[in-house]
């Protein structure tokens, strides 16, 4: 029996993100994908209180939310870090990858989905988080420096996802003419050696996104 | 000048967390209290992009959201831990904490300060999460265990803060609706280290009750 279980769906960056970390690490998985319509017994007796993916069981035991199992693999196995070691550095990496998600990628997806009076709200949130992240990434290669950190993994969404969901819907916030080091950033983490093998292809998120435009549902 | 400062409201529960952990580690500090209507330049300066408070400053830098102040305290300074040491309950702690911050804190004000169909919305979310929280304190004295955790301290808006706010306008955890909660609530509101470093409740009511 597996050690280590990883419950996920494919087109997740929640999931892809817990994957890469898994795999920075070397850890051997089993990997379950679940049916989000049609969730399991099994995955629902591991996460009656999200059910939501990812769950990461280790031991029997299961740890639920990605940035938190994030910090569980980086505390728990060996490898190259995933955190910063310094209590100011780390502080400020929960800082950003918090922003990253609470005030970007939320208003970014929302803006995709809404329409009218809702969409110009969430894009004007957007914008403005958007223009901030600008500036942190300015002059340098990743979030994380020279290599990638915890802000680029939680930002692999404003990296793959969002700029597919934007060509998809024909609504574009993130754009190279307003956000051109946003936008370098996308392209070196995309084509980083290592992020690319834990990316999903972007013609089946492209097809899946579409699908999901057309019947009104995300799966 | 002194080494570790903490900006803050006396009546904010994020405060009252942040202050509470320095204490437990023995940190000395200098706490300013700040004006909600003029924030200090030092505010400002040392939260940019929130503009809120409670704000740690170590050695002149600057650490801002409550549970990432908690964080860093626990690694920076000995003494009894913030979080727990082990790691599968340590994440753990982060899941309820995250959970009571992002989802409880954030309907139950919602359900709070919303009006009409909007409230109702918010309101039912909220019961849903206080159903979980509910579940997850059953059989037990304080959300970590037998002693008093970060979690705890997380949830002291609900145990604390929230039935001030709630006066008059609608209670939400109802001893017949969540006793667990209700039970809890009066053990971590008794808890000897929280009664020494919550605000007196004479000077918390004036502040909340509405006119």
């Amino acid at each position: 029996m597996s050690e280590v279980k990883l419950f996920g769906a494919w087109f997740s960056p929640y999931v892809k993100r817990v994957e890469m970390a898994l795999n920075l690490k070397g850890v051997e998985y089993e990997y379950i994908e679940e049916d989000l319509k049609n969730k399991s017994p099994l995955f629902l007796q591991y996460n009656p209180i999200t059910k939501l993916v990812p769950v990461l069981v280790h031991n029997g035991k299961p740890i639920f939310e990605s940035t938190v199992i994030l910090e569980y693999i980086d505390e728990t196995w060996e490898g190259p870090s995933i955190f910063p070691k310094d209590p100011y550095d780390r502080a400020m990496s929960r800082f950003w990858a918090k922003f990253v998600e609470d005030k970007c990628s939320d208003p970014l997806w929302k803006a995709c989905w809404a329409a009218g009076e809702e969409r110009e709200k969430a894009k004007k949130e957007a914008e403005e988080a958007l223009k901030i992240l600008e500036n942190e990434i300015k002059g340098k290669k990743f979030f994380g420096g020279d290599n990638i950190g915890l802000v680029d993994y939680v930002a692999n969404y404003i990296a793959f996802w969002i700029p597919l969901l934007q060509d998809v819907v024909g609504f574009h916030i993130l754009t190279q003419d307003k956000f051109p080091n946003i936008w370098k950033w996308c392209y070196e983490l995309c084509n980083d050696s290592f992020v690319k093998k834990n990316l999903p292809e972007k013609e089946k998120v492209s097809s899946g996104l579409k699908r999901a435009v057309e019947t009104g549902s995300l799966y | 000048m002194s080494k570790v400062k903490v900006l803050g409201f006396w009546y904010s529960p994020f405060v009252a967390r942040v202050k509470m952990a320095l204490k437990m580690k023995g940190v000395e500090f200098e706490y300013v209290e700040e004006n909600i209507r003029a924030k200090s330049e030092l505010l400002l300066e040392s939260n940019p992009i929130h503009k809120k408070v409670p704000v740690l400053i170590h050695d002149g830098k600057a650490i801002v959201e409550t549970m990432i102040i908690l964080e860093y305290i626990d690694q920076t300074w000995e003494g009894p831990p913030i979080l727990p040491r082990d790691p599968y309950h340590r994440a753990m702690a982060r899941f309820w904490v995250n959970f009571i911050d992002e989802k409880c804190l954030n309907t139950m004000l919602k359900a709070c300060w919303r009006t009409g169909e909007e409230q109702e919305k918010w309101k039912e979310e909220a019961i849903l999460n206080f159903q979980i929280l509910e579940n997850e304190i059953k059989g037990k004295k304080y959300f970590g265990g037998d002693e008093i955790s970060v979690v705890d301290h997380a949830a002291n808006f609900i145990a604390y803060w929230f039935p001030l706010i709630s006066w008059g306008r609608m209670e939400l955890v109802t001893e017949d609706q969540f006793p667990n909660l209700w039970r809890w609530s009066s053990h971590y509101c008794n808890h000897p280290f929280v009664k020494d470093n919550l605000p007196p409740m004479d000077v918390m009511i004036p502040k909340f009750k509405p006119a």
